[in-house]
Parts: structure tokens; sequence; C-alpha cells
């Protein structure tokens, strides 16, 4: 793997990892450590608030005032949306261009000054969100107003960002220019790179609408509109749910390769699923603007239809085959008995393998399946800011994506980190606490929310028209909150007491717990191992989206009629 | 992870043709149903808006609010419109008059903001839509059965946003 070329740089600053071969750049490595660390900070503090906000919306509990609820929101969402996420992909990103290239990384000053902005503004936004001074939710939606330094930092940290990602490229190219990798990127940087792509645009209109509204804020513009405001915000709020997506799926072939060594089965099928989403999915914005006055049918039918399903073609593409590669390779080691057999067999102890499985069906199966839902023009109205919405992305980006990031720190941990995995059992069990607790609190949302339960909603006890049944949403919301953060509580553990031990360790396999199963009769012909198991695990996953789409249809036509 | 060994583009086989046909074609359905609907459902999302003033909008709920008022409570009037136009101002944090409908009837429920935004949830049929400042939302409405609903803000608006509720009455 590690490619024979010269370079033209000082070998000194390499080592060579013991268990895969790549050439590890070091100050890469310390600029993945740094950002990995920033990561699981923030997932600490928002999690602090996930916990205290999730007692507050158990109406047993309703632990926090009103004013706290709102506060901690605001902080949970950016914490944990924003940095949590972004610092994790800035790791990836570094890790993607250099490790996997055998590449340095150019400039690394500059790649710490990026990270410098990025504290920093993270920094300023929890000091002044905690100080009470931007009770304004992560939206932050004009004419709500926020003090200054609430603007700044979430600018800042962007810039930062957008510095991370010209790195990516740039990295990239060098690697290109200096032969460090053979033929075509692999796959896994391939969808960092979608990612990365995505994130510049996105970035660049973040820009274009919290500028003005530091500039509004300080009084040098008269007016902003409210409606070009949220357009404009969603045009980044929006395709970053993507970028997250890309990173996701990218980590999901990671995973997979890692666990299992399963090799994509066809790689012009999982690119050009990539290159929909670099196409379709940022004119998606319109899907949290439906239900807005200003925009006409067309738009908002054009935007999240003809564009957004091209989108979702590209997910159901990854949807089989990152699961149809781990089959095969599976069946290939002997695992080979009837329709889900390799199932059965599956490295399940692994927590590289078990994260993959459960970041991928509560992904697809909830947050696929209601994201497509909400995303439909006419049944947006029977959900719009009902808690079906965090229900719908807590099981995107906190079951699916964060569960993937939280997996693959795992594997950081021996390979940039060399330290060997502490608390093996806990890391084996932690996706499935993790998941089950997610699971709870998405479902019981979700169903909160069919019920007519609003969402960012400190106390629904005043609206008399709902039923019982809604209590029984909101505690199983409570209750997977107290499991979920178990999960997170696992993690944390794992990772601080694997970082923090002070002994270097060079590892010889990329897995953890359970061996790599790569033993077996590879030799046997490919055609033999067909990934019929897959086949028909995506044909119940379209069963089901059908039913649950359909079902809105019905519920929908039950309602007032209105045009 | 690794790179791609020899040539990687090689044609899709028969299970990967299969499944990429069924999802695009699901794809194409989900694109249909929206205009399908559009033409022949009963429930479409207006598109009717106006740019208002904000001042002026409230000014024109409160003439409207006199105009057909019929009782009060809590201090806030309640109206009982005749089919057509009708006002609803939402502002912190309050909405701004009581309705009361009648089944069957038609409405033009135009709905507006004094100060921030504000989120229109009319429960339990839970229907909802945004409320920005600066925009008459013209929404026709057809409530096709009777009660006591609640008015719900579900956009964020500020420290008083759970206490903006309020209640839309439709008689038979
Ligand atoms: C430990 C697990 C977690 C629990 C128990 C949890 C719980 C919650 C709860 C109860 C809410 C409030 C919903 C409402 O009232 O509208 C919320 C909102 C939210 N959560 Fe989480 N969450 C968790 C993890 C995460 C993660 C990892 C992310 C992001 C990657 C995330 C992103 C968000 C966002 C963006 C919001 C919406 C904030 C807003 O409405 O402004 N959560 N979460
Ligand atoms: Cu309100
Ligand atoms: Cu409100």
């Amino acid at each position: 793997m590690a490619a024979e070329v010269a370079m033209p740089v000082n070998e000194s600053e390499f080592r060579t990892c013991s268990a895969t071969g790549f050439k590890v750049h070091l100050p890469a490595e310390a600029l993945i450590k740094a950002n990995a660390v920033a990561a699981v900070v923030c997932i600490l503090v928002g999690g602090t608030a996930a916990l205290l906000i999730a007692m507050t919306r158990w109406p047993a509990v309703h632990l926090l005032p009103a004013d706290w609820f709102y506060r901690l929101l605001t902080l949970h969402g950016l914490d944990m949306l924003v940095a949590w996420i972004v610092f994790f992909e800035v790791a990836g990103l570094y890790f993607g261009s250099t490790v996997l290239l055998n590449a340095r990384l150019v400039k690394p000053k500059l790649g710490w000054f990026a990270f410098a902005l990025m504290v920093l503004g993270g920094a300023l936004i929890n000091i002044i969100v905690l100080m009470g001074k931007a009770d304004v939710m992560f939206t932050a939606y004009v004419p709500l107003k926020a003090h200054p330094i609430f603007y700044i930092g979430v600018i800042l940290f962007a810039v930062g960002a957008l510095i991370a990602v010209g790195l990516f490229f740039a990295t990239i190219a060098v690697a290109k220019k200096e032969k460090t990798y053979e033929g075509s990127l692999p796959l896994v940087v391939y969808g960092l790179a979608t990612a990365a792509i995505i994130a510049t645009y996105t970035l660049l209109s973040g820009a274009f609408a919290f500028v003005p509204a530091l500039f509004w804020v300080l009084g040098w513009i008269p007016n902003y509109d409210p409606s070009v405001y949220r357009n404009l915000f969603w045009s980044f709020g929006h395709p970053a749910q993507q970028i997250n997506l890309a990173a996701m799926v990218a980590i999901w072939y990671a995973l997979a390769a890692i666990t299992t060594g399963a090799k994509p089965l066809n790689e012009k099928l999982s690119r050009l699923a990539f290159v929909l989403y670099l196409l379709f999915i940022n004119l998606g914005s319109a899907h949290h603007l439906l239900v807005d006055p200003g925009l006409s049918f067309a738009y908002k039918a054009f935007n999240t239809s003809y564009m957004m399903y091209l989108a979702v073609l590209g997910s159901m593409i990854h949807a089989y085959s990152i699961p149809g590669a781990v089959e095969v390779a599976l069946r290939k080691k002997g695992h080979n008995r009837g329709l889900l057999g390799w199932l059965r067999n599956a490295p399940w102890k692994e927590p590289g393998f078990s994260a993959l499985v459960i970041s991928m069906v509560l992904f697809g199966w909830i947050g696929g399946v209601t994201g497509v839902t909400l995303g439909t023009e006419q049944l947006n109205m029977v959900g719009h800011n009902t808690m079906r919405i965090p229900g719908h992305f807590h099981a995107t980006v906190v079951a699916g994506t964060t569960t993937a990031f939280m997996a693959f720190t795992y594997y950081l941990i021996p390979l940039i980190f060399r330290r060997e995995l502490k608390l093996k059992k806990w890391a084996s069990l932690q996706p499935f606490v993790f998941g089950a607790g997610i699971t709870m609190v998405s479902i019981g949302m979700i169903t909160a929310g069919i019920q007519g339960v609003s969402r960012r909603h400190w106390d629904i006890s005043n609206v008399g028209t709902l039923p019982g049944t809604v209590y029984v949403s909101l505690t199983l919301l409570g209750i997977g909150a107290l499991i979920a953060v178990t999960g997170l509580i696992m993690y944390l553990a794992v990772v601080l007491s694997s970082v923090l031990s002070k002994k270097q360790y060079d590892p010889q396999s990329l897995t953890l717990v359970q061996a790599a199963t790569t033993a077996g009769s590879e030799a046997e012909a490919e055609g033999r191992f067909s990934p019929k198991g897959t086949f028909a695990i995506v044909l119940a996953f379209l069963m089901f989206f059908a039913a649950f789409y359909l079902a809105n249809w019905w519920l929908l036509g039950k309602t007032w009629m209105v045009r | 992870m690794f790179p791609p060994e020899r040539v990687w583009w090689k044609p899709l086989d028969r299970m990967e043709k299969n499944w990429v046909t069924i999802a695009f074609i699901w794809c194409l359905f989900m694109t249909a149903m929206m205009p399908i609907w559009f033409f022949m459902g009963r429930q479409n999302v207006p598109v009717t808006s106006y740019r208002v003033e904000p001042q002026a909008f409230q000014q024109k709920v409160m003439d409207f609010a006199e105009q057909y008022k019929i009782g009060d409570e809590n201090g806030v009037p309640v109206v009982a419109p005749p089919p057509g136009d009708v006002y609803l101002l939402a502002r912190q944090w309050q909405w701004y008059p009581i309705l009361q409908l009648k089944k069957g009837e038609t409405y033009r429920l135009h709905v507006s903001s004094l100060d921030v935004l504000h989120g229109l949830s009319i429960q339990p049929t839970n229907l909802n839509f945004q409320v920005i400042p600066g925009y008459d939302y013209v929404i026709e409405l057809t409530p096709t059965d009777s009660g006591e609903f609640s008015l719900v803000c579900n956009e964020y608006c500020e420290i008083g946003h759970h206490i903006m509720v309020s209640k839309l009455m439709v008689t038979e």
C-alpha cells in the first residue's frame, strides 16, 4: 500500500504506521489530535446541555426554568451540530488527506491558525450564550437579536473551518503532484472531498447570512428582511447537513473496510452516488421554508423534489453498496449460509462494525424516511416546527453521524494517538447503548410531534387540546435521553482513559476487539458471492419507506381544507 | 480506504442495476406526488402573500376585531366574522383576536407578526405555518370539524414563547 515513490520532503517528519504501513506525517498527526480533542470537549459540554434540556422536556421532571431551558437549548444546538461535528470533520479531513495518501500536510502552521480561530470562535459563542446574552437558538432568526460577540464567534469559527477545508484541497493537490499514492483517490478520500466541496460553498453562504446580521445588530445597516435571512441561513444550514452526510458515508466505507475487509462492490456506482450529493443536495434548502410566506409552489417543489430526490437516490445507492460490500466480504470468509447467515457471524463485538450497522439502520430507516417525508411540500404542513423535526435529525446527525464518528474515534486512538484502547468491553457495548437511547429519544420526539407537540417549547401543559398519549412519547424521550447520555459517558470514558494513558503503543492490526476476519478462501470466484441478503434488506427498507410516506399523505388528507 | 486496484470502472452487475432502477422509480413517484396533490388534493400549501408594514397590519387587525367583536376573554376580543377575509396577529406573546369560525365555510386567514418570527400551529388539527413580520400570509382555510382548537406558537419567539397559546372556535 505504501507507495514506493521518492518524496521531496523531509523524511524525519514522518513515521510509518506499524499496523497499516501508512506513512504518517507528524505535524498532521498533531493537528488531527488537537481537532479530535476539541471535538470531544464540545460533545462533553453539548451532552451536559442535552441531559438538562431533555430532563426539562420530560414533563414528569421538568427540570430547568424557562430561561435556562432556552439558553441551554441554544448551547446544545451550537456545541453539537456545529462544534462537535465540524471539529471532528476537520480531524477527518486532515486524516484523509495525509495518512490515507501517505502525504504531508501543506502549511501545518496555517492549520494551527485555523484551529485557533475555531477554538476562539467556539469559546466566544459558549461564553456569550452562557452569560444569557444570546438566547436566540442556533438559527438566530432575524429580528431576534443576540450580542455582537455571538455573531463574531460564529464567523470566526466558520473562517477557521474554511481555512481547514482549503488546506485539505491543497494537501491532496500536492500529494497528487508528489505521487504519494497511485491511481485514483481512495473512495474514503473521494467521499471526504465531496464533503469538503459542499463545505466550501456552504460556509460562504453562512458568511452571507451572518455578516449582515452582525452589521444589523451593530446598527450599521438599518433593516434585515427576516425572510431573506431565512433563505440565506438555510442555504448554509441545509447543505451543512450534507457535509455531515457525505463525511459520514465516507466513514461508513472506512469502518466497513477496517472491520470486515470489505471492498466497494462497484467503485463507479459509489462514486456516482457521491457526485449526486454534490450536484443536487445543495438545492434542498427550501425544505426549511416550505410553509413560509413569499415563495411559490413551483420553486418549493422543484427545489425539494427534482433536485433532492436525485440526492436521495445517492443515499439509496450507498444503502445498498455498503452492506453489500460487507456481505460479500463476510460470505467470502465462509459465512455463506442462507440469506442472512453472514449477519449472524459478523464481528458484533467490534465497535466499528456494530456502530456501522446501527448508524446505517437508524440513519436510513428513521432519519432518511422521516426526512424525505417532512421535506415533501404539502406534507410539511403537518410537521413543520413540531417535535417531528428534532426527532428526524436526532436520527440522522446523532444516531447516524455521531455514532459513526464516535466509533471512528476508537480507531484513531491506536493509529494516531498511539495508545492502546482501554475499557474494550465498554467500547464494544457503547454503540448499542447510545443507539438504543437515541432511538428512544428520536421515536419519542417523532410520535410527540405527530400528536402536535411543538419543538423548542418549555411547557406544553397549557395546550389543552393535546391528547394524553403525548406524555407517553415525552417520557420515552426522557428515558431514552438517560440511556443515550450513559452511552455518551461510556464513549468519553473509553476515549479519555485511553488517550491519557502514558504508554506508547504500536498497533499490529487495524481492528480493536475482534481479529479482522481476513482469513478464508479468498481465492474463490467473485461471482459466486452476490449480496442477496442486502438486496432483501433494501427491498424491505423500501416497503417501510413507502408505507410511512403514504401514511403521511393519508394523515394530511384528513385535516382541514387549505390552499 | 485504500486506493482502488486496477480498473474500478467496471459495469454494474444485475442486482445493482435492479436496485438503482427500483430506487429511481420510487424517486420519480415521490416527485410526481407533489404536482398530483397540487391539482387534486384538498390540502395544499398556501402561496398567496403580500408585503405589509407590521404597524399597518396591526391596525387592520384592530379594526377588524372591533367590527366583528362578540365577546371578550382575558382582554382578548372574541370575533365572529363572516366567511371571507379574516385577520390574526401574532405578537410577543399573544394571538389576537380569538376567532370563531363556521364549519364548512371558507376563510381567507391573513396572518402576520408585529415583532419577531412566530409559528402558527393549529391543534389537534396539526396544521403549521411560519409567521414572518412584514409578510401577510393568506391561508385559505375551510374547517371540516367543529369544536375548540388550540393555537400554539411553534417558532421560538423569546422567553414567553411557551405562553403564546390561544384558541380558535369552530361552530356547526
Ligand atoms: C446525548 C444525546 C442527545 C440528547 C438526549 C439530545 C436531546 C435533545 C433535546 C431534548 C432537544 C430539544 C428538542 C426541542 O425541545 O425542540 C435537542 C435539540 C437539538 N439537538 Fe440534541 N440531543 C442529543 C445529542 C445531540 C447531538 C449529538 C446533536 C448534533 C450532532 C444534537 C443536535 C441537536 C439540535 C441541532 C437540536 C435543536 C436545537 C434547536 O431547536 O435550536 N443533539 N436535543
Ligand atoms: Cu410566538
Ligand atoms: Cu413562539
